[in-house]
């Protein structure tokens, strides 16, 4: 399989754990797998990216742009930051909810997401949720996401079996924390799934 | 069995597998992961620690190279700029066992103060230089390091960029490792004492010996030519040949020639895949390197050839390459015509920024503004350094004047101390900072009579390179629990004016101690103790009653990310808030409950 994934968001919502559980479970099914982290200063609230690159052909640890088949996006402002990556045949996996920067609330901006989301709609090829109120939901929106995981794979994007990545799941994440996060995984898969895409 | 690993994790079990004897270094972005990784593997026979700082790292590691050892010394690129005074000496002296110093370049810069190139400080010290293309080869590569320093006795220079210290890749892992056996110190004055006298006997044999080395490296397994032969070819080197090597892919027939040890420069190598090329773009970062090399040669052996790069414009001087960088300059070197859209975002609505910030309910935070508050009216200087605490810059705290390098705030503050009689001049500096190189600073602002406040922002760990333990943590790398070194204890033997200890998120008392210092001569200081929010999180949260006013002091004040507007009402994020409840203190009419 050759496959660009590419997970964006802000520093502290858990975009690497979602590079490795991804990378993991495509190692398990046999690819040959790179990735690459934002590490660093930008990981205090700035935009954060994990570029997932599955396949023998990829070189470099970052995608190039227009190549990525897959964005998985834990905030709107962030996959348009992010959506020249996305190749024409790509799906964007989006969550509504935004993050809203110091700046924005120290300028009084407004700043809520909807104008990004509906920039999207409008450019197409993409999946949108509330991940972070299904989350809510379920108690906590740690596991936003474990979530998102479950919607771009439930949306058959993913190209990784659903028991491959709940098998890696399992084995990542804290005993304690386990059930909640196949349940966020699984309620993440249904809502992939309705989408249709696969 | 394979493990998924970072560059970095791969530099660690390669170094593992060469049976390293010796581990040390000075956490700072995008180094910090080697030792981290090599802390997961305790065995017998294996020291590791961080240092206080690079210099004390080198020169613990330089011992047991000495020894015959193999040690491992590792540091982001300006940590190499601390440990050069022991490097500079130590090229002279040479080891007996395998000595690599892995000194991390970063550009763009990412996480840095500078854009130098460790390539440049390898030459510099006349010693070898290893740069490594991908995780994978690293992983390979600083095994190869530690032959070529032990069969020519020298140290020798590891140099991965970011994007190869942070992209991850599948790496062969061992169950066990077994250091190097070696045979110890044997005394003799003449080789490891350094005079003048032998420094120069040393340099001429040296100058001598990389004339050997770019030989040898001639024939080096990671000094590659593919595709071609063409009369149009590419140089490139470290993560930039991968780039170009992605590209070419779908356009062959153009040599790529990659070369990985760029000083001592492998010269026959060159000059052999150079014959029939009349034009050369040469890719790579931070500076011109390999480019200069080439037209050294070009004057030396009379070739004739154009050569492109950083020199000529057509690489860009600063920041990093990337893949799509390279292509665009790889299409018109190559005169291949551009049809794909350039991925741009043109017609998309305005994107919020999102520089980095405090995290929310960082001790940080409520120290920087106690000393804000009590200084209100003053004429200051704030002098900050490295670490989370740079970021007190971002508004609306705006409290850093200063920031140059490590340990710098102290000094520079005596600086203004010494030139403005008027001013109040503050140093923020962190606690891992203040073992690294603040401590000295210290005494010589005692010594020479400054008057300046010492802000010590203690939260008990180093924290923006990822929570290392430090001298003050009590424990260390080797899974030790020892005295913690106290840093009041510090400051009362140099003999300040002042020290008071006190919570930052006890707002008044914290601004009424500053104000007490900042009212004193001499040297004072205050320990703003609070553990960082990250390690030690509170479960109280607060939130905002029915008698908030909406006069958004809260967010003008603090700035706070879990302090947000939703519609039109002030609101604290839950899944932020750490109930460190500064907020509530700058509240004027007690509307934040909770928290602490």
């Amino acid at each position: 399989m050759d496959k660009d994934i590419l997970i964006c968001g802000v520093g502290g919502q858990g975009t690497v754990l979602a590079s490795g559980i991804i990378a993991a479970a495509a190692m398990a099914e046999g690819n040959v797998v790179h990735s690459a982290e934002t590490i660093g200063m930008a990981q205090r609230g700035g935009p954060v990216t994990s570029h997932v690159r599955i396949g023998d052909k990829a070189f470099s640890p970052l995608i190039p742009l227009n190549k990525a088949d897959l964005i998985i996006g834990f905030e709107p402002s962030e996959v348009v930051r992010n959506i020249g990556y996305l190749s024409a045949q790509g799906i964007a996996v989006v969550n509504t909810t935004a993050v809203k920067p110091v700046t924005a609330s120290l300028s009084g901006s407004g700043y809520d997401g909807s104008e990004m989301t509906a920039y999207l709609k409008k450019r197409g090829n993409c999946i949108f949720a509330d991940a972070t109120a299904e989350c809510e939901s379920l108690g906590s929106v740690r596991f936003l996401n474990i979530l998102l995981l479950g919607i771009a794979a439930g949306s058959g994007r993913l190209g990784i079996k659903k028991e491959t990545m709940m098998s890696v799941i399992e084995k990542r994440v804290p005993e304690k924390f386990r059930e909640a996060n196949i349940n966020a995984f699984i309620k993440g898969y249904d809502i992939g799934s309705a989408t249709g895409q696969g | 069995m394979k493990e998924y690993v970072m560059g970095n994790g791969a530099i660690a079990l390669g170094a593992l597998k060469a049976g390293v004897n010796v581990v040390c270094g000075y956490p700072g972005t995008p180094s910090s992961e080697i030792i981290e990784t090599i802390a997961k593997y305790p065995h017998e026979g294996l020291h590791l620690e961080w240092s206080v700082n690079e210099k004390a790292a080198l020169e613990v590691a330089a011992a047991a190279a000495y020894s015959g050892a193999r040690a491992l010394v590792t540091m982001k690129q300006v940590g190499l700029n601390v440990a050069s005074d022991p490097l500079m000496s130590l090229a002279y002296v040479g080891v007996e066992g395998g000595m690599v110093v892995v000194s991390a370049d970063d550009p763009g810069p990412i996480s840095s103060q500078t854009e130098q190139d460790s390539r440049r400080f390898a030459e510099f010290a006349r010693i070898p230089v290893f740069d490594p293309a991908s995780a994978e080869e690293a992983f390979e590569m600083i095994q190869d390091a530690f032959t070529y320093s032990e069969k020519y006795k020298t140290p020798v220079i590891f140099r991965p960029t970011t994007r190869v210290d942070h992209g991850y890749a599948a790496i062969e892992a061992a169950d066990t490792y077994t250091p190097k056996s070696f045979e110890g110190f044997k005394k003799d004055p003449g080789r490891f004492v350094i005079f003048p006298r032998l420094s120069y006997k040393n340099h001429g044999m040296i100058e001598e010996r990389n004339v050997r080395i770019g030989e040898d490296l001639s024939s080096y397994r990671f000094n590659t030519a593919e595709g071609g032969p063409s009369a149009k070819a590419v140089l490139a080197g470290g993560i930039s040949y991968m780039y170009a090597k992605e590209f070419l892919q779908d356009h062959p027939g153009v040599t790529l020639i990659r070369i990985a040890t760029a000083y001592p420069f492998p010269e026959s190598f060159m000059l052999d895949k150079l014959k029939g090329v009349e034009e050369l773009l040469c890719l790579e970062e931070l500076s011109p390197y390999l480019e200069e090399q080439v037209l050294k040669l070009a004057g030396r052996y009379g070739i004739t050839l154009k050569v492109y790069g950083k020199i000529s414009g057509h690489v860009p001087a600063m920041g990093e390459n990337s893949a799509d960088s390279v292509k665009n300059i790889l299409k018109d070197f190559l005169g291949i015509e551009s049809l794909e859209s350039s991925g741009g975002v043109s017609d998309a609505p305005a994107l919020p920024a999102r520089p980095p910030v405090l995290c929310a309910g960082c001790p940080h935070r409520a120290s920087f503004y106690a000393v804000k508050k009590a200084m209100e009216g003053e004429k200051t200087y704030y002098c900050g350094d490295i670490g989370c605490y740079t970021l007190g810059n971002a508004m609306p705290l705006d409290m850093v004047d200063t920031c140059l390098c490590m340990g710098a705030g102290v000094t520079m503050a005596q600086g203004f101390s010494h030139i403005d009689k008027d001013g109040k001049a503050f140093a923020f500096i962190g606690d891992s900072t203040f073992f690294a190189s603040g401590m000295t600073g210290v005494v010589n602002a005692v010594y020479n009579e400054a008057d300046i406040t010492v802000c010590i922002l203690d939260n008990s760990t180093t924290a923006m390179t990822g929570h290392q333990p430090h001298p003050g943590t009590g424990r260390n790398m080797m899974g030790h629990v020892i005295q913690k070194v106290s840093i009041p204890k510090i400051l009362e033997g140099i003999g300040l004016t002042k020290v008071i200890t006190v919570d930052p998120l006890d707002l008044k008392a914290a601004v009424s101690a500053v104000k007490e210092c900042a009212g004193l001569k001499g040297v004072k200081a205050i320990i703003f103790k609070s553990p960082c929010i990250a390690i030690e999180k509170s479960s109280k949260k607060c939130t905002i009653g029915d008698d908030c006013i909406n006069c958004k002091k809260c967010i003008r004040e603090t700035g706070c990310p879990a302090l947000s507007l939703s519609e039109g009402r002030v609101v604290i994020d839950a899944s932020m808030c750490t109930g460190c409840a500064l907020c509530s203190q700058v509240c004027p009419v007690s509307a934040v409950k909770g928290g602490v």
